[in-house]
């Protein structure tokens, strides 16, 4: 496929299957956000490789016109990590849900994380294992009555973003499945960090945990309950834009400016590029109660990238050592010669 | 002083150095082997090093040994030493079964105080007459004394002037078996390249052993080992893991596709992990994932952007990685697993050899998921089958694991490094633009061999396409849950491996054709096998032996080999796994079984005995 295009539609990310979802599910809106943004940042389908684990959202690279790969249950990140190793020259997505990405996977999540690799970690979470028809999963709320817990859960969800720091994570971003925009937002955003980026999407199952996230996405109070951070951009929410978040001691605090004697220069400015992840972790545990829910990038620290080092590595080496074959290597190590 | 020694010449010795794991037992086996090889003999080691990393000093269970056999006829490091180096009381004890009855003990008499004797759990004064050793066969060398004797003026610390009591050793018998030191000095000079007072001691440590066996004439006499010419060309002395991990280099530079490994370390494979990570040099990506199924999955990943990929483990790592190597089978893609097997199950004995794996390797999976299998023969056989398992995998598309074992992975021979193009050409079925079809689809199949294409992404006649570990349709490659479909595609893999057999060796039958019983063994245990073998035919006991290498799919002409014999005997190092295998395909064959499931390799004796005891009893 000889492509001289440089420029795509999202139509041009769109494979030939036909989208298999439950009518309603979060999962369609995401997928066209991908293709949006794929097709805004101009990476060539073929450039592409999108490569999921198990679950509901892990059928989305059959709707990708790129390189997919449907792989096993929890081990879309090694895989990945794999093909990136192999093939820095790709963008590479992985698609995981909450269950395949930090239960059965979550040892796989940390270290690509650590490590460091340039791909895209695209965690769909919906509270819930969808694909065997509604157990709790690891970040179900204690207390969550499904399936698997008809008396409620009696242990404690991870919050993704924490996982995401705890791992020493330096791209975390979030978005909700109905907003289209930030979605698309925060999608390409994640490309163009170089290094690992988590972008998880609160998404609605609609057969089994319907309305999961309605607390934050009910269009009624959605501008009250969610704040869209932006780098060099102050930290204001509300339909009126007229809340904003401010220093509370070592913690955060929600105000409206003009009450109280707040003003517009006590609220904080996002700093997504701080290395620092103090900030960051105060502000992903917003939870849109005392707090507005943060939707955007709200960690995106460069750093060294593993492949990126990998391959200056061996070129130090290969330059250092000069063999040009195995054989070359082999005679220049302890021989004998007989006959 | 005693008069110039007897000099006796040997077709082969055996040497057997013991001692602490501290005690660098393993440096002084690998300089001594290396220094054979190079005056042409034929070399075969074996270290037997504990699980643990430092037991405590002087106890039984920190002890640790090499083995090595040299000079002509080698090919296993031999049942019993005809001369062991005792660095305590503990290496004796441990060893001394190892010993032939007419072999010699050399003993740093040192280290042979009360509370070495305590620790070695003795319960006289008097090791030799406790152990049943005549005390003539026992030569008492202070070899600690004369260590810092030789290092007096070094300047060096007690701790590190002790260090270099193993090379003392190594001058001693390099006396004894009539090594010239050079080239023992070159391979210290290398090991200590970065700390030069220390090859200085060492080098002068070594010396001083060799003058003290001269001047002594400690064991009243000298070997001269046979040499036989060996096929012209440069040589290096190269362990099996290394030998694998080289064997996968080569494939990758005739096969032009790059070579990635993910992997985790276990013992007794991580030695290939070590060697590629070195091999950066050579445009290796050898990258240590978080876990086994990581190594696997990276793997996979690598294969599916077009590298040679594999994954190195043992028993416990492959059995994590099953259901990755079920992904491989079902989405076709090529991949490597090397297994090298150690006792099991579970953690089992992690530093001992077994063959314990090859059902597992056949059969460990979920659903029909049908994967090649192949397993080297011994050390330098890990370079070829190395390179054979990633010629299969790729040329036929599918995962190989290559069945190799602590025993030849941990052993070394010299091995002839072969010329440029000396080995098959190995040709991936590419997608490219001369052989994409305008209707391509992923699993369109090569008519003849049942293989499908391999699509790399990215470049300029890439295909973008989606693969994935569901059922997929015969003809689309799209996603199916049709049942006939899924038999049909059952049936495709399955045949897809059977054809490899019309691309391996027929299976070689060694002997003279005509006995009425056929030796059978399979991957590491040939060396054994073969020697003993040999010995019978020239005792007068006819028995013929055939050796497989190519396990999944066996060679071609397997029934028609079997079918020649009144009896087979398939000896083997587990409960009589291939055994049962054959038997399960060639229903006519009477096998008969050798087993033996201690963690270590066969004797060359004992395999002796059983085959004439099956033989004698027609059992």
């Amino acid at each position: 496929m000889k492509d001289e295009k440089t420029t795509f539609s999202a139509a041009d990310y769109k494979s030939d299957q036909s989208v298999r979802w439950c009518p309603g599910c979060g999962d369609h809106a995401i997928l066209n956000s991908l293709h949006k943004a794929m097709a805004a940042l101009g990476v060539a389908p073929e450039k592409t490789a999108v490569i999921s684990g198990i679950g509901c959202s892990s059928r989305l690279p059959y709707y990708m016109n790129t390189y997919g790969f449907h792989t096993i249950h929890g081990r879309a990140a090694a895989v990945a990590t794999g093909y990136k190793i192999a093939r820095p020259d790709m963008t590479v997505w992985q698609i995981s849900g909450d269950g395949d990405g930090l239960a059965i996977g979550g040892n796989h999540f940390i270290h690509a994380l650590r490590r460091n690799i340039d791909i895209n970690i695209l965690l769909f979470n919906n509270k819930i294992y969808g694909l065997t028809k509604g157990q709790y999963s690891p970040t179900s709320d204690r207390g969550f009555v499904s399936k698997s817990s008809p008396y409620g859960t009696v242990e404690d969800p991870f919050v993704p973003a924490e996982l995401v720091f705890g791992a020493r994570g330096h791209f975390f971003a979030r978005s909700i499945d109905v907003e289209l925009e930030t979605s698309r937002e925060v999608l390409e955003a994640a490309v163009r960090h170089r290094g690992a980026s988590v972008v998880e999407m609160l998404q609605n199952c609609v057969i089994f945990n319907n309305g999961i996230h309605n607390f934050i996405t009910d269009r009624e109070h959605r501008a009250d309950r969610t704040i869209h951070l932006r780098h060099g951009e102050k930290m204001l929410f509300g339909a009126d834009m007229n809340r904003g978040i401010v220093a509370d001691g070592f913690g955060l605090k929600a105000v409206t400016i003009g009450e109280d004697g707040w003003t517009i220069d006590d609220v904080l400015v996002h700093d997504a590029t701080t290395p620092s992840s103090f900030l960051h972790h105060q502000l992903a545990m917003m939870d849109g109660h005392d707090l507005p829910l943060a939707v955007g990038v709200i960690r995106d620290v460069e750093s060294p990238v593993y492949n990126d080092a990998l391959e200056e590595q061996i070129a130090e080496v290969r330059g250092r050592k000069n063999f040009k074959s195995l054989r070359e290597m082999a005679l220049a190590g302890d021989t004998w010669t007989v006959g | 002083m005693s008069s110039i020694p007897k000099i006796t010449t040997l077709d082969k010795v055996v040497l057997r150095f013991s001692g602490d794991s501290g005690d660098g037992m393993q440096l002084a086996g690998n300089i001594f082997t290396n220094v054979s090889a190079a005056l042409g003999n034929q070399v075969s080691t074996f270290p037997d090093y504990p699980a643990e990393i430092r037991a405590p000093q002087g106890s039984l269970s920190g002890v640790s040994g090499f083995q090595v056999s040299v000079g002509t006829g080698v090919h296993t490091p031999g049942d019993a030493c005809d001369v062991l180096v005792a660095m305590n009381p503990a290496a004796l004890k441990q060893n001394v079964k190892f010993l032939k009855p007419d072999g010699i003990v050399i003993a740093d008499s040192d280290s042979f105080r009360p509370a070495d004797l305590q620790k070695a759990l003795f319960t006289t004064d008097d090791p030799v007459a406790e152990l049943g050793l005549k005390d003539e066969r026992v030569v008492r060398v202070p070899i600690t004394t004369l260590t810092k004797a030789a290092l007096a003026d070094s300047g060096m610390d007690v701790k590190a002037v002790l260090k270099c009591r193993n090379i003392f050793a190594l001058g001693l018998v390099c006396w004894l078996f009539d090594r010239p030191l050079e080239r023992a000095i070159e391979h210290l000079r290398t090991k200590f390249a970065k700390k030069p007072a220390v090859f200085e001691a060492n080098s002068k440590v070594l010396r001083a052993g060799y003058d003290y066996g001269a001047n002594t004439h400690a064991t009243g006499a000298v070997y001269r080992i046979e040499t036989e010419e060996p096929v012209a060309g440069v040589y290096t002395d190269i362990t099996g893991n290394k030998a694998t991990a080289w064997g996968l280099i080569a494939a990758s530079e005739r096969s032009g596709r790059p070579l990635f490994l993910g992997s985790y370390p276990i013992t007794p494979a991580t030695d290939i992990l070590h060697e590629l990570a070195k091999r950066k040099d050579l445009g290796v990506k050898a990258v240590q994932m978080e876990d086994e199924i990581a190594g696997v999955c990276s793997a996979i990943g690598a294969s599916f952007a077009g590298d040679l990929a594999v994954t190195s483990t043992s028993g416990p790592g492959l059995a994590l990685k099953s259901e990755g190597i079920g992904l491989a089978v079902i989405a076709e893609l090529p991949l490597v697993v090397i297994d090298v097997q150690r006792g099991g199950p579970s953690t089992g004995l992690p530093t001992k050899t077994e063959q314990t794996d090859l059902m597992q390797a056949l059969y460990g999976r979920n659903g029909e998921s049908p994967v090649a299998v192949v397993a080297p023969a011994s050390p330098t056989d890990c370079f070829t089958m190395a390179f054979e398992a990633c010629k299969i995998a790729m040329e036929h598309m599918t995962p190989v694991i290559l069945l190799s074992d602590a025993f030849i992975g941990n052993g070394s021979s010299a091995w002839r490094i072969p010329d440029e193009n000396e080995l098959p050409a190995i040709n991936p079925p590419l997608l490219d633009a001369a052989n994409c079809p305008a209707d391509w689809k992923p699993y369109m199949r090569d008519a003849e061999t049942m293989v499908r294409r391999w699509a790399i992404p990215g470049d300029e006649h890439g295909r973008p396409h989606r693969i994935g570990g569901l059922e997929k349709d015969f003809n689309t490659g799209a996603i199916s849950t049709d049942p006939a479909n899924h038999e049909r595609m059952v049936n495709a893999r399955r045949e897809k491996i059977a054809k490899i057999a019309n691309d391996i060796p027929a299976l070689e039958v060694m002997g003279s054709g005509d006995a009425d019983t056929l030796l059978v063994g399979w991957g590491g245990t040939y060396g054994h096998l073969r020697t003993a073998a040999a010995e019978l035919n020239d005792e007068g006991c006819k028995i013929d032996f055939a050796h497989f290498r190519y396990i999944n799919p066996l060679p071609a002409n397997t029934g028609e080999v079997l079918s020649r014999y009144k009896r087979v005997i398939v000896a083997e190092l587990n409960t009589g796994q291939f055994a049962d295998y054959l038997q399960s395909r060639f229903a006519q064959a009477h096998i008969s079984r050798i087993n033996k499931v201690q963690g270590q390799p066969f004797m060359v004796g004992e395999l002796k005995d059983r085959i004439t005891e099956i033989i004698d009893n027609k059992l």
